[in-house]
């Protein structure tokens, strides 16, 4: 628990628009990432949450200005050029998004792309990166993995993209995952198989996860430490069972009972919900 | 007392010459005052039985009666003014509003839509406040709206036209996850209000769970289980409707992980099980 | 009231006025544009009274250079290129106005029906389109003048005949995506009949993309008469009209002033209007409305929850 973290995150901003115009979109994100942890990052849509975990990579359009410090061991990512950025992009930090087709080629065989990937950063002969491949996709339990090499991402199934994506995210150790939406794509049968997957790559690999998901199922099902955005800063964080079960904030409160879940205790109450209204936080004044 | 909608061995297929089978055969029916939910996962063939309901899509067979009349599909005539009393909510609320026209114009289509059947007229403020918006948004265009604040004016629509039926098809899973279960459970309270019966489209069980009298859960086209929403919650029979409720994430901050199926779709899910249905 | 204080509400009143104006409009292709053919059209219509001489009167000294008593020179047969160019810009500007005005006209309502009601409509309305789309654009047009007899309002009939099909088309295709939106199936299941649904919730929501398409196609309809005018096929001598003083200016080919005005006057129309129409695609974008009409909004938060995450 104490151990070092992989990759530590200070007081990062993010702004777009024009340089006397910027619309700051996250101010002053803090953040450590540590081995073997999944580190969730919670928030509605617009709280910035995707942006702070695009930042680290440096995956924002160019009209972005970002500040402050995003360290991976020793090196600080922001500032770095495109060359080495890419070096530390795949190889040391991998992402799994929500969408697995926007991480797989349409035209390309899953093998091809999993060989290429792994062979890009290790320099390893074809052989090898091909049986590599196939540890990884019996790793990420797509079934019979040495066909599956010879097949396109469409003949798989939105779950088994999801896996394949994960696959291509592993193929060269990395220490860090960002998981930006994992599972929202998928169906809730789907995403329990996938979740399972996360968790236990994440204490067999000593990975670093940093998952960020508006699913609070989600969330408590795998986050170890749990931090809450809103408007672009963290209004709470700390261990999941600490957040879920005696939230501080009066914005982590409003989004726990907002849940389904929540107040349900009797046939009778259904629809009590409605009656509340902070429940609806769209409800102007 | 008769039923307000009726779906019998409904069947929609999708293309040409080998057609896709969406829908498989279901059978169905919404009371007044009641909320009945059709839950399924992507592909299920739940949002074609909606379009099927309201005439969107022609059934390749079986049959789709409201107030015991066949529902013509939707072509190039006007809708029949008896039909008007069958609304529907839409999963992308986006594209659901005309992007040119004022949200009190649009609310006014509604409330045209009652008069021209005969029913009471109303002022669109008075939508917006049953839908929890402020009557200054009336004078907005839709792009000015949030995504949430977009559907609570669709909701309004529909239901300024005094409707007897709502067919909702995923009319929340678009919205931020906190403000889900609180339009869910105020577009229950409407409906019922209003006399009105809903056929609630969703993925979501456990919000269903909340605002459902009845459940039916959908699997690759047939309903698998059926009955009223707590005794499937709290008994399911169907191998489907088990790893359904399994699968479900709780946000109980234990750090519990959902079950998750042994294979992706195994065959058992697809298995008859006469009993699961029906339930009461 | 002090001068100080007259200076504020001046300056209040200035930035009112610019924050009603789209972002779109302040860039400097747009304002080009924008004064260029504003400029253009007022000669269009206001050249008769201030040309110095008759643009067809022969009473001027032949192929004089620029300069002189003619501003820009004379032409061969002694006329004054100025005063013919002002007079050109009277012949074919409007022309061409009407020239799109029409062929939009006819292409919204055959691409329209086309798309909305679909089926064996929709099949022989498109195979029409087809038929004319299948020829070279200026060739058919120089055989539709041609056999209609040359003159301009011949070249103007056949450039509405060899232009509206692209409108049908837009149009259709925009009905076909529109009409399975859920608003318009909204409006249906609110018992529109289908013509209201197409005038209330479909035409208003393609008039953006046509009225683009339409102004960029001004300065196609600019050339195309002035070409037509070129080959001899629409503007007859003596009228000044640019194409056909382009031609004239080959039998004198030493005196370039007779030729390289009316087609700079060409060059800047054609441009001016195509700034234009591109000025107004971007003004069009409703993503660009946002920023300028959320001025206004209070409640800023709700929005910014929307689209804010990308």
């Amino acid at each position: 628990m104490t151990a070092a973290p992989v990759l530590s995150i200070r007081g990062l901003t993010v702004a777009f628009g024009t340089r006397k115009r910027p619309t700051p979109i996250v101010h002053g994100v803090d953040m450590d990432l540590l081995p073997g942890r999944v580190q969730g990052l919670a928030g509605e849509s617009g709280s910035g949450k995707t942006v702070t975990a695009m930042s680290v990579l440096g995956l924002l359009p160019r009209t972005a200005q970002v500040g402050g410090s995003v360290r991976l061991g020793e090196t600080e990512l922001l500032g770095l050029g495109r060359r080495e950025l890419n070096r530390v992009r795949g190889r040391r930090i991998a992402m799994v998004f929500q969408d697995p087709s926007a991480s797989l080629h349409p035209q390309l065989t899953v093998g091809h792309q999993l060989t290429d990937h792994v062979r890009t950063h290790l320099k390893v002969s074809k052989a090898h990166a091909r049986e590599r491949a196939v540890e990884l996709l019996e790793r990420v339990h797509v079934p019979d993995p040495a066909e599956a090499l010879g097949r396109y991402p469409h003949q798989f199934s939105g779950g088994q993209r999801q896996r394949i994506a994960i696959a291509i995210a592993l193929a060269c150790e990395p220490e860090v995952v960002l998981a930006d939406e994992p599972t929202t794509a998928l169906d809730v049968t789907v995403q329990a198989g996938i979740l399972h997957l996360l968790r236990d790559l994440a204490l067999e690999r000593e990975l670093a996860v940093l998952l960020v998901t508006h699913d609070l199922g989600v969330m408590s099902a795998i986050a170890d430490d749990v931090a809450v955005m809103r408007h672009g800063e963290i209004v709470e964080r700390g261990p999941r069972e600490q957040i879920f079960t005696k939230p501080q904030h009066p914005y982590t409160r409003e989004l726990l009972t907002a849940l389904p879940e929540s107040d349900f205790t009797d046939p009778g109450a259904r629809g009590s919900l409605a009656g509340q209204g902070l429940l609806d936080p769209e409800v102007e004044e | 007392m008769s039923d307000l909608l009726q779906v019998q061995d409904l069947v929609v297929e999708y293309g040409g010459r080998t057609p896709v089978r969406a829908v498989d055969g279901i059978s169905l029916d919404v009371r007044a005052g009641e909320v009945v939910a059709l839950v399924g996962e992507s592909g299920c063939g739940k949002s074609s039985t909606a379009r099927a309901v309201v005439g969107m899509e022609k059934p390749a067979d079986g049959q789709v009666r409201y107030h015991g009349r066949s529902v013509p599909p939707l072509g190039l005539r006007t809708r029949d003014v008896a039909l008007t009393a069958m609304q529907m909510v839409f999963q992308d609320p986006n594209s659901s509003l005309n992007p040119r026209k004022r949200v009190a114009a649009q609310i006014a289509d509604g409330i045209a839509a009652a008069r021209a059947r005969g029913a009471e007229g109303s002022k669109p403020d008075y939508w917006l406040d049953q839908v929890g918006l402020a009557p200054d948004l009336a004078a907005r265009y839709p792009h000015q709206l949030s995504g949430g604040q977009r559907q609570r004016v669709a909701i309004a629509r529909s239901i300024a036209a005094r409707p007897d039926l709502i067919v909702a098809d995923e009319p929340i899973s678009a919205l931020d996850a906190s403000s889900q279960a609180g339009v869910a459970a105020m577009m229950r309270r409407l409906c019922l209000d209003a006399g009105a019966g809903m056929l609630f489209i969703s993925h979501d069980l456990s919000v269903v769970r909340q605002i459902a009298d009845r459940t039916a859960v959908m699997y690759r086209g047939r309903i698998v289980e059926s009955g009223a929403t707590e005794v499937i919650w709290n008994d399911p029979l169907h191998p489907y409707t088990r790893a359904l409720l399994a699968a479900i994430p709780r946000a109980d901050g234990k750090g519990d992980l959902p079950q998750a199926p042994a294979a992706e779709a195994p065959p058992e899910w697809a298995s008859e099980v006469p009993e699961a249905l029906q339930r009461v | 009231m002090s001068v100080g204080e007259g200076g504020v509400k001046q300056r209040r009143i200035r930035r009112a006025v610019f924050a009603r104006i789209p972002r779109a409009w302040l860039t400097p292709l747009a304002i080009i544009g924008l004064v260029v053919a504003l400029a253009w059209i007022v000669v269009a219509f206001t050249a008769s009274s201030f040309i110095p001489f008759s643009p067809t009167e022969q009473s001027l000294p032949r192929l004089q250079p620029p300069g002189g008593e003619a501003l820009l020179g004379t032409d061969g047969l002694g006329r004054d290129v100025f005063s013919r160019l002002m007079a050109g810009a009277g012949v074919t500007i409007p022309l061409a106005l009407l020239l799109v005005a029409v062929s939009t006209l006819v292409g919204v309502i055959v691409g329209a029906v086309a798309g909305f009601f679909g089926r064996w409509v929709d099949e022989t309305l498109m195979r029409l389109t087809d038929l004319v789309m299948a020829f070279p654009t200026v060739i058919l047009a120089m055989v539709i003048a041609a056999s209609l007899g040359p003159s301009l309002f011949n070249a103007v009939i056949a450039g509405i005949v060899v232009s509206w099909p692209q409108y049908a088309r837009v149009t259709r295709s925009l009905v076909l995506s529109l009409r399975t939106q859920n608003y318009v199936v909204a409006g249906r299941l609110l018992g529109y009949s289908p013509l209201r649904s197409l005038l209330r919730d479909i035409l208003p929501n393609i008039a953006g993309p046509v009225l683009v398409l339409a102004a960029l196609d001004i300065g196609t309809a600019i050339l195309l008469l002035s070409g037509l005018s070129f080959l001899g096929l629409g503007a007859q001598p003596p009228t000044a009209e640019w194409g056909s003083m382009i031609s004239e200016a080959m039998r004198n080919f030493d005196s370039w002033w007779i030729g390289v005005f009316p087609g700079l006057a060409i060059l800047t129309v054609v441009m001016a209007f195509n700034f234009l129409g591109d000025s107004l695609r971007d003004i069009l974008d409703p993503t660009s409305q946002t920023e300028r009409e959320s001025t206004g909004v209070t409640h800023a938060p709700a929005q910014a929850s929307d689209g804010g995450e990308r």
